[in-house]
């Protein structure tokens, strides 16, 4: 086996104090959004005013981190100018890169030539090196965040056959379909992470404590019904519960979480350059026990050391947890 | 994640039996002190600020009404069968939702062990939850601000209270890593 290469440990932050924490916890690099529909986790309270996110820029860089910001919606007709002007911000604060994966966006975004590193977001679900390359080539992206469908040999095959970095997942919820052209919270609730930057819109959420179980609606409709003392998922259909036939249960997948930290030397082999947590939603304790963990493990890894196995449970969907597709297990 | 302690109940009793009307007046100071200490804490909040909240300790005789209004925040104890309407209510151990507070906990992670139970608007819970989580507050900190030009004086006695009534009851009142910490 060759020496390990080094790795970024790139983490989530839905607030400014997440971001402190996980800049303090060990991160390399944040990503993080507006607090708008311009990035895929628009959820009420959280992300980025203008001011903070100009002083989280200067906090993250005084720490030696890099801040990547998502803008990886997809403009509808007529409200280009709020992702454009988004980018443009972006380059005034001196963020480190924009995350973005609409077409349009990543065409102005490349001809503003403003300084800004361009990654491809995972709503771009470029899954293939033909893909990876048409981006690269275009628009001069520097990194592709890899669909979580792929295995560790896929990923290997295409990091040989492209010149471009890629990021992975490596730890937190778990998004089982085609990332940026999943419909599901669309046909439940009209909205979608996609145009309004909300899978599964709190808006949308009903929950109702019922003789000890907890039922769960989604645009009305019931889609889980969990008995005491089970584990609650997040109320999105692809965790949901339903009958096919004689079958009854979790149709899509179960609800449990990525984590991915034992195949942190595969990944590096594989040539990975950077791993991403999950979970920009979630609060500064989830962050700073999250990045801690890897970031330890990263550096035990760089040090020839056997990576610890953190126990990271408690904090996930499900309270389980999976290596996802980069091992196929799956039924 | 470690069991979430739970109010003695030696402790719920004597609250069963304490007037409402002494907590309800220094709840309302707290609030009111709350949106002199941290108007980003409203801010964040933006029109779900509008709503109202029923918090909901379990292990408690009472609950609490929160308004977050961003011009006159008002926070009161009520007994649990005299709430009232609500349009969120966000309910679980004392401990758990101090611990929300301070940053000891994930909200998630509460949820999905069913330590945390949330009923009603959805939204407004939400930006609840990521708004005080912004907020990096200390509880403990904010009581000694209630003695306005004398908070500084009043600052140790309600760190060493509040360890003491961690040891009592379980339920920590500070940050964790703070402790008695100025």
């Amino acid at each position: 086996m060759t020496a390990p290469r080094s790795i970024e440990l790139i983490c989530p932050a839905g607030t400014p104090a997440a971001l402190r924490g996980a800049v303090e916890a060990g991160a390399h690099a944040v990503y993080c959004g507006f607090n708008d529909e311009t990035n895929a986790r628009n959820f009420p309270g959280l992300n980025f005013s203008r001011e903070e996110m100009a002083e989280a820029i200067k906090f993250a860089h005084n720490h030696g981190a890099k801040v990547l910001v998502a803008l990886n919606t997809f403009p509808r007709a007529g409200t280009f100018w709020r992702w454009s002007k988004a980018v443009d911000d972006c380059a005034r604060f001196g963020a480190d890169a924009v995350i973005l994966a609409d077409l349009g966006l990543l065409d102005y975004a490349a001809r503003r030539d403003c300084g800004l590193r361009l990654h491809l977001s995972v709503q771009a679900a470029a899954a293939n090196a033909d893909a990876i390359n048409f981006y690269a080539r275009t628009f001069g992206v520097k990194r592709v965040v890899l669909p979580r469908v792929l295995t560790v040999q896929e990923i290997a095959a295409i990091n040989r056959e492209i010149d471009a970095e890629t990021e992975v997942f490596i730890f937190g919820g778990l998004c089982v379909m085609a990332e940026g052209r999943c419909s599901l919270s669309s046909y439940a609730t009209g909205k979608s992470p996609n145009m309004n930057g909300a899978c599964s819109p709190a808006s949308h959420v009903e929950y109702r404590e019922a003789g000890g179980h907890l039922v769960s609606r989604l645009g009305g409709f019931a889609i889980n019904r969990v008995a005491a003392g089970q584990p609650a998922p997040y109320p999105t259909l692809c965790k949901g519960v339903f009958e096919a036939g004689d079958y009854k249960g979790h149709v899509f997948e179960d609800p449990v979480s990525l984590d991915a930290a034992a195949l942190i030397p595969q990944l590096n082999e594989a040539g990975v350059t950077a791993l991403k947590i999950e979970g920009r939603q979630r609060s500064r304790a989830y962050t700073e026990a999250v990045v801690r963990s890897f970031r330890r493990a990263l550096d035990d890894h760089a040090a020839g050391r056997p990576i610890a196995a953190g126990d990271l449970r408690a904090l996930t969907e499900g309270q389980q947890t999976t290596s996802g597709a980069y091992r196929k297990t799956w039924r | 994640m470690n069991a979430i302690p739970q109010l003695p109940p030696m402790g719920a009793a004597a609250l069963r039996l304490a007037p409402l009307a002494p907590l309800s007046f220094v709840a309302a100071r707290f609030a009111r002190s709350l949106g002199r200490r941290h108007p980003a804490l409203f801010a964040r909040l933006g029109e779900e600020a509008d709503k109202i909240f029923l918090i909901d300790p379990t292990d408690l005789p009472l609950a609490f009404r929160l308004l977050p209004r961003p011009e006159a925040p008002r926070l009161e104890a009520v007994r649990r069968e005299a709430a009232g309407s609500w349009d969120a209510r966000v309910a679980g151990p004392l401990a758990a939702l101090i611990g929300l507070v301070h940053g000891a906990y994930d909200g998630d992670a509460l949820f999905f062990s069913r330590d945390l139970v949330i009923e009603g608007d959805t939204s407004a819970v939400l930006a609840l939850r990521n708004a005080i989580d912004n907020e990096e507050m200390d509880l403990a900190h904010e009581a000694a601000a209630l003695f306005g030009p004398f908070e500084s004086l009043a600052r140790r006695p309600a760190l060493e209270l509040a360890a003491f009534a961690a040891r009592w009851t379980g339920v920590a009142l500070t940050r964790p890593g703070q402790g008695t910490r100025e």
